[in-house]
């Protein structure tokens, strides 16, 4: 009886979204009186970070600072139609919504600029800081706050936009079944080093190596947010989370946060996050999503550490000490 | 039932209540007062969402009476900024991006902040025992020990 040492890797392609019926994504961007700009979304940011990074790409698309910009999510009486908040997909299919509207109500604000400084519209370009100067001849400029009560209150111009993204439906081939589930995969790669107790079959991970290609990080501290916490949601997906402990029979299942565990703070494993970036061809600034994919090789991972350390194959999550000490006892010819 | 009074002072405020027998202090806060900074997670003590801080000491409010605080100090998260800036404990959660969804940070902050009015310069082990009663389902808790830990250090910065 001992404690073994096992090393497990892991590596997953995962779709950006999903797409069995056709994935779209609304959004509507319009400015205010005063040249601040709304978008408006009936996508959900549940702590992801949505908001933020549907404002980023606005700005970016307008060319404005991103504290011009006011995000309105996850309204589905007021906001226009989106699929969800699922699959990895806000980031890539309603950022791409975003820059469509954005870009329909920029050409809006440079067509009333251009009208303010009497200069052609295609002369035209943003400082990103909410001016709007002629090309070449930077000198000649107008503010986009000044615009903007300009298309309200002389011009009569609504400086607002319309998108859409939609990933549509890809059927199977006839002849051989192949199909186009997704248009953009993240990636991850995760080395698990774990400690077994081959006498209480309990696990303990010492470190959780991953490397993340997720195509461009818009917001690069919320990606290592993501990360850090999918790193360590993967560990408790492949040791301690279940709502049926025996599953098909569903007796013994958590009934409350007792019950149904995860590691605390006091269970943390040496977790190392690296991140690279290949932009994505269809992604908004190509990005892709990594919000579920984060969560996911690690799961394989332990599962070979533990195959490393004790020898024995666990094909059913979580990895339970119950578990590890039924396949021992199986694996030295004793009756389960 | 005849309802029953309640008094105490919550960040600095005096506050009266009269409330059902039975009331928890977490549901009097909440509903009764308006301040919703401590969150109703699990309603039975295992989440640390509802932490308050009465008369100094951690507590969960969904398993305190409120009638069992009549003249006590409460303090909430709500209370913690001075004039619009940001306590150190909640500047140093923005700075770690210590927060996902929010709903175990208030906890969180109350649990943090009894930790450094009693350990201005914990451990990291201190700190992990100190969150130990709180649940967090987003973060992996690494982010919100890393923010108290720069708490800690910015405190004892600002005291030398």
């Amino acid at each position: 009886m001992a404690i073994r040492r096992g090393r497990g890797v892991a590596a997953i392609n995962y779709p950006t979204g999903m797409n069995l019926g056709g994935d779209p994504t609304q959004a509507l961007v319009h400015s205010t009186p005063t040249g601040n700009f709304m978008v408006t979304l009936s996508s959900v940011d549940l702590g992801q970070g949505m908001k933020q990074i549907m404002a980023q790409i606005c700005a970016e698309t307008i060319g404005v600072p991103t504290d011009r910009v006011v995000v309105d999510t996850a309204d589905t009486d007021t906001g226009p139609h989106c699929m969800g908040t699922f699959a990895s997909r806000g980031t890539h299919r309603a950022g791409n919504a975003v820059i469509q509207a954005a870009r329909e109500a920029r050409q809006v604000m440079l067509e009333v600029a251009a009208e303010e400084l009497e200069v052609n519209a295609s002369d035209l370009e943003t400082d990103g800081q909410g001016n709007i100067l002629v090309k070449g001849a930077p000198q000649k400029s107008i503010s986009i706050f000044d615009v903007a009560l300009s298309a309200h209150f002389k011009r009569g111009r609504s400086i607002s936009g319309r998108g859409m993204f939609l990933i549509p439906r890809s059927y199977p081939e006839k002849e051989t079944g192949a199909m186009k589930p997704s248009t953009c995969y993240a990636h991850a790669c995760t080395v698990a080093e774990v400690e077994v107790d081959d006498e209480t079959g309990e696990v303990t991970v010492l470190t959780m190596k991953n490397v993340f290609e997720i195509g461009r990080a818009l917001n690069p501290k919320m990606v290592e947010q993501q990360l850090v916490g999918g790193s360590w949601m993967g560990i408790s997906h492949a040791l301690y989370e279940t709502t049926e402990p025996y599953y098909p029979n569903r007796d013994h299942g958590g009934t409350d946060f007792n019950q149904y565990l995860m590691p605390g703070p006091g269970d943390l494993a040496q977790t190392e996050i690296i991140v690279l970036e290949r932009p994505s061809a269809d992604g908004p600034y190509g990005a892709k999503g990594p919000g579920e994919m984060c969560a996911n090789p690690q799961i394989p991972a332990v599962a070979n550490a533990v195959f490393d350390a004790v020898g024995v194959r666990i094909d059913t999550l979580p990895i339970t000490p119950e578990r590890i000490l039924r396949a021992l006892k199986a694996q030295a010819g004793a009756p389960n | 039932m005849a309802k029953v009074p309640v008094q105490f002072t919550l960040n600095g405020a005096e506050k009266a209540e009269f409330i059902d027998s039975g009331t928890t202090l977490l549901n009097t806060l909440r509903d009764k007062i308006g301040d919703t900074s401590p969150k109703g997670g699990c309603h039975q003590g295992t989440c640390g969402a509802c932490s308050v801080i009465i008369n100094g000491e951690l507590r969960l409010s969904c398993l305190t009476l409120a009638e069992t605080c009549n003249g006590a100090a409460i303090t909430t998260t709500s209370g913690l900024s001075e004039g619009g800036v940001l306590h150190p404990l909640q500047r140093a959660f923005l700075d770690a991006f210590a927060t996902q969804c929010g709903f175990c940070t208030p906890g969180m902050i109350m649990a943090a902040k009894v930790l450094l009015d009693q350990t201005p310069n914990p451990s990291r082990e201190d700190v992990v025992e100190a969150l130990s009663g709180n649940i967090c389902r987003c973060t992996g808790y690494e982010p919100i020990i890393q923010a108290v830990l720069t708490a800690a250090r910015s405190n004892s910065q600002n005291a030398a």
